[in-house]
């Protein structure tokens, strides 16, 4: 077992509306990332992956406030900083976040090395432009990336390029944790499939030592990460390695979920898609007790009374549900009957 | 202007009458020297109750071609026949007359409905476009319920409401019960799922199946997704710069792919069963 | 719909400015039943009247007079009388005669009445005093004396002979109530250049202002709107015209061609309504320019392509499927509209071009004349002063309607 990289425990983050009401985007999350290991978040929209992961970075900005829990990188805890001080000490060196859009970040009228220079000088103030082009030269190289790119601007550049140059300025710092929210979703199949081995190959060589990835596309996932974990209604439901979410699903929402996934693959056009009914319930006013009841197969009464806590099967697979796991699959047993 | 070369649509001997066909269908933006050609010079045969789709990356002109299909766009070369007759949409009679055999569902379910018209106004819209405005309002009422049951939506719950109360998923059902209703023998669907999320997808593909089965329907599904392409399709176009690079059945063409293109469209999406090489980029 | 409308009603800005405006229309409507009469009546035999009270002289005399003791009653009527140049003047023979400057307060009148009692002599010659400014303070004291003393006046009434007869005493103590007087006329803001009731003529001058701004902006936004759907809609050829023209209007400074074409008509042919057809004629090219650019982008929208697939018309489709989408725009662009053409109004009057000047009055006519006849030099200040302060409050208030609009319809411009 490897050194825990990224710990979070219990963690809350509301958002406040205008009505000043709080709205618990992220509610008690807690995991753990172990160096050199990748992590991927799966679940609907408006299910609170994105604001878990803007959280992560201990960086919030309204109307998204901190409300109560831990975050602990490589041993030492960020919460509680000023924003300040995250974002002069932790951003860019300790975390890195891709947003989706973020090839929409490059002002088009700067040339990329102007961005790694504004990274590298937030961080390390006086490295010369020598210094720091070779730097970013020999980083580019090494993923891949053709070094002229340095000197053009961002128009010239293709998405999936524009994309992959963002990824690569911002871990130029080698960050401990890589934050990835949807980084390929807007990009043609090739392109993603660039973006993902130049991931891969940041792992890989080190530069980064642990990374989250999101999506809803869980074929994606499979194949990018390591761990698989789906969010419902800002809460985890189920956490386990790629291939047994992806072949085994515990929890009946990530069933459903893996029950949609389609790939043009034998055997697909053959096999029955299952879809959930219904729409996520509204945060503002969560449902007691169990949040998938009202859409799930199985429910019974107990479901909507009793908080439901989160429970540990062997290797790290852990899940909330009301039901036991052998109960769980001897149900989906018969169905497949 | 090459014509695209090589390329013959597969033939099918079980269907013998394509209800819609095209030949040497081009479309040109611009004039001069800023020219482009979006579409280039494509043949195709769509069958009678077929479900074709056609694969294209983005900026392929799959696009283009759906609305050249629809008569919302000029063709600029090349000749489009309806149900073995030449096209003709040149009068507001003709185009009306056209539309009653082939609609459309588009990409942004958002932005596909007025948002200032309740969801009863839509549906009896269509319901008058049948032919159907005098029918009493008990009549009306009971086809729009069947049309909303169709797609697994209750009718009592929609009824004075606005689309935009609806979620994305909702909303592309109601759309789908709209074609219930209007029964054109072509249906395009544009990127039907594409913004919508992965479980609600599976319903709306397969209410779409639904539909072909139910009213013996031409679906031709237009996608970036190969997967799904697979999963509904009898029959496959494959779309790259403007041009048709390979088309046959569903199962030829995606597990036996010929095309250059086709078999790196094919081994760039992720897969589960398979491992997915990332070497190949 | 309804919603909307609350959801308007909600913002503060919107409502601020709709009371402001509402209160203008209200003072249009209500001012004239309170105080009729035409407004370009000439009441006045000449300028500049000051605002305030005017009683008839001859009532207040041929009033039945009431005593009244009043103590500073006397030196309320020297101080009346002592001119700020005669103040100045006792000033300048006090010093010459050594009284410290200190001493002397010139707005305290008994001090200084009681300082010159003490100090004046008719027969000291102070340094530096010339024979004349001698004569000159004898006939000051002599003036001062006199008012101080004279504590009646005599009425006489001329007979057909010619004769005078006394007809009655006014003393000092002799007071009439305002009430009893047959004649008094309050004229809040005085008269103008020409001696016409400066706020009647206001009220008007508001309404009429108010009215070329509507009949503009509805002109402007009509002209706009249909060639912007047009032009936006149909694209093509006729966008290709459309936007030719809209591009002469905008390279063209438009205030440049209304000049010309007030210019051209004549005064004796422009009437308000003329004035506000041509600003209306001149104006429309930005509405034109923003919904050409909005219906393009809405053209491409679903739901229009969806409607093209139902087989609707073009004016249905305008009509429901783009129209309602544009309109609160159309209504914030119809309101800056407004505005502006008041504005316009009141640059063309200011230079002259403005309406034919003798039926209604403008806000930019009443400006003008007290241009022309300097009121800013003479101090009048009530002849312009009022007359901006109302061009402004509309203006802002329309203003602050349109921002309350435009952060209901577009909330992402909020914070």
């Amino acid at each position: 077992m490897g050194k825990t990289i990224l710990e979070v425990r219990d963690l809350c983050t509301k958002y406040i509306t205008r009505s000043h009401e709080d709205v618990y985007a992220v509610d008690h999350v807690s995991l753990s990332l172990e160096e050199g290991k990748s992590l991927g978040i799966a679940g609907e929209s408006g299910c609170g992956k994105s604001t878990l992961a803007l959280s992560l970075m201990g960086y919030y900005f309204p109307p998204l406030h901190y409300s109560s829990g831990e975050i602990i990188i490589d041993g030492r805890s960020i919460t509680g900083m000023d924003p300040d001080t995250v974002r002069k000490t932790i951003l860019g060196t300790e975390i890195a976040y891709i947003p989706q859009a973020a090839m929409n970040a490059l002002n088009p009228t700067q040339r990329v090395i102007r961005f790694v220079e504004d990274v590298v000088r937030a961080h390390r103030p006086g490295t010369g432009k020598k210094e720091i082009y070779d730097m970013a030269c020999a980083r580019f190289a090494e993923l891949g990336l053709p070094p002229e790119v340095l000197e053009k601007h961002s128009v010239e550049l293709s998405g999936g390029m524009k994309q992959r140059t963002v990824i690569a300025i911002s871990t130029i710092l080698s960050p401990k944790v890589l934050i990835a929210d949807e980084p390929s979703s807007a990009l043609d199949v090739t392109s993603q499939k660039m973006v993902i081995k130049m991931l891969r190959s940041l792992m890989e060589k080190g530069y980064i030592k642990g990374m989250i990835f999101i999506t809803h596309e869980l074929p994606l996932l499979y194949n990018v990460t390591d761990d698989i974990m789906v969010m419902y209604a800002g809460q985890i439901v189920e956490r386990n390695s790629a291939r047994g979410m992806v072949f085994s699903p515990l929890h009946p929402y990530s069933k459903g979920l893996m029950g949609s996934i389609i790939v043009p693959e034998e055997g697909v056009r053959e096999q029955k898609l299952t879809s959930i009914p219904g729409t996520p319930p509204n945060l503002k006013h969560p449902p007691r007790g169990c949040r998938f009841a009202e859409r799930c197969a199985y429910v019974v009464p107990s479901c909507r009374h009793n908080e439901i806590p989160m429970l540990e099967l062997e290797g790290g697979h852990t899940y909330r549900c009301g039901h036991s796991a052998q109960h769980l699959r001897e149900m989906y047993q018969d169905e497949q009957k | 202007m090459n014509k695209s070369e090589g390329f013959v649509p597969a033939e099918r001997g079980e269907h013998a009458l394509p209800c819609l066909s095209g030949r040497g269908v081009t479309r040109v933006f611009g004039t001069g020297a800023k020219a482009t050609v979006a579409v280039d010079h494509v043949d195709f045969d769509f069958h009678e109750g077929e479900f074709v789709s056609i694969v294209g990356e983005s900026g392929s002109g799959k696009t283009t071609l759906s609305k050249m299909l629809l008569g919302l766009l000029s063709v600029t070369e090349g000749e489009i026949s309806f149900q073995g007759k030449p096209r003709d949409i040149s009068t507001r009679r003709r185009r009306r007359e056209y539309w009653q055999g082939i609609q459309a569902i588009f990409q942004d379910p958002y932005s596909s409905f007025n948002t200032f018209h309740k969801i009863d106004a839509v549906l009896l819209d269509c319901i008058a476009m049948r032919g159907g405005r005098h029918l009493p309002m008990e009549k009306k009422r009971e086809m729009m319920a069947e049309a909303c049951g169709f797609v697994n939506l209750k009718f009592e719950e929609l009824t004075n409401k606005y689309p935009f109360e609806l979620s994305g998923g909702q909303m592309q059902r109601l759309m789908i019960a709209r074609i219930f209703l209007l029964r054109p023998r072509i249906l395009l669907a544009d990127e039907p799922t594409s913004m919508i999320d992965a479980c609600s997808r599976s319903t709306i593909l397969d209410m779409l199946l639904n539909l072909r089965n139910e009213t013996g329907m031409t679906i031709i599904f237009i996608t970036h997704d190969i997967g799904l392409a697979y999963y509904t399709s009898d029959s496959v176009y494959i779309m790259e710069h403007g041009r048709f690079v390979e088309s046959g059945s569903a199962h030829d063409v995606i597990l036996h792919p010929k095309a250059e293109y086709t078999r790196r469209l094919i081994s760039d999406v992720p897969k589960i069963y398979e491992p997915w090489d990332l070497s190949t980029v | 719909m309804r919603n909307t409308f609350r959801q308007v009603f909600h913002s503060p800005r919107f409502v601020t400015g709709f009371v402001i405006f509402i209160f203008l229309l209200v003072t249009l409507i209500v001012y004239p039943l309170v105080s009729p009469g035409d407004p370009l009546e000439m009441i006045g035999l000449g300028s500049f009247f000051k605002p305030g009270t005017y009683i008839s002289v001859l009532d207040a005399a041929g009033t039945p007079a009431q005593t009244l003791k009043l103590p500073d009653a006397a030196d309320k009527r020297l101080s009346s009388m002592l001119s700020e140049s005669d103040r100045v003047s006792m000033l300048r023979w006090l010093t010459a005669v050594g009284v410290p400057e200190s001493e002397i307060d010139l707005q305290d009148t008994s001090s200084l009445l009681k300082l010159w009692r003490e100090n004046y002599d008719a027969k000291a010659r102070p340094k530096g005093m010339t024979m004349s400014d001698r004569r000159f303070y004898q006939r000051l004291d002599e003036q001062l004396e006199s008012a101080g003393s004279a504590e009646a006046l005599t009425l006489m009434r001329q007979d057909e002979a010619g004769e005078n007869q006394e007809v009655g005493r006014v003393s000092g103590t002799d007071y009439v109530n305002v009430k009893d007087v047959a004649n008094v006329r309050t004229l809040p803001l005085g008269t103008d250049n020409f001696g016409r009731d400066t706020l009647k003529e206001l009220v008007s001058a508001m309404g009429t202002s108010i009215r070329i701004g509507l009949i503009a902006g509805s002109i402007a936004t009509c002209i706009g709107l249909l060639l912007g759907l047009l032009s936006g809609y149909l694209g093509g050829f006729v966008d290709d015209l459309i936007m030719f023209f809209m591009n002469i209007f905008t390279v063209i400074p438009s205030f440049v061609i209304l000049i010309l074409i007030t210019y051209s008509i004549g005064q004796a042919y422009r009437g308000a309504d003329t004035v506000a057809i041509v600003i209306g004629l001149t104006s429309w090219v930005w509405t034109g320019r923003s919904v050409r650019s909005q219906v393009i982008s809405l053209r491409n929208r679903d739901h229009v392509n969806l409607s093209r697939l139902s087989g609707h018309s073009l004016m249905r489709i305008i009509l429901t499927d783009i129209l309602p989408y544009i309109a609160s725009y159309v209504v914030m662009a119809f309101i800056l509209q407004i505005s502006s053409g008041i504005l316009a109004e009141a640059q063309l009057s200011l230079l002259g071009l403005g309406p034919r000047t003798t039926e209604v009055p403008t806000l930019g006519l009443m400006m003008n004349w007290a241009m022309l006849y300097s009121a800013h030099i003479n101090g009048a200040w009530w002849a312009y002063f009022p007359v901006i302060l109302v061009i402004t409050l509309i203006t802002f208030s329309l203003n602050l309607m349109n921002t309350g609009l435009d952060q209901v319809f577009n909330p992402t411009l909020r914070d």
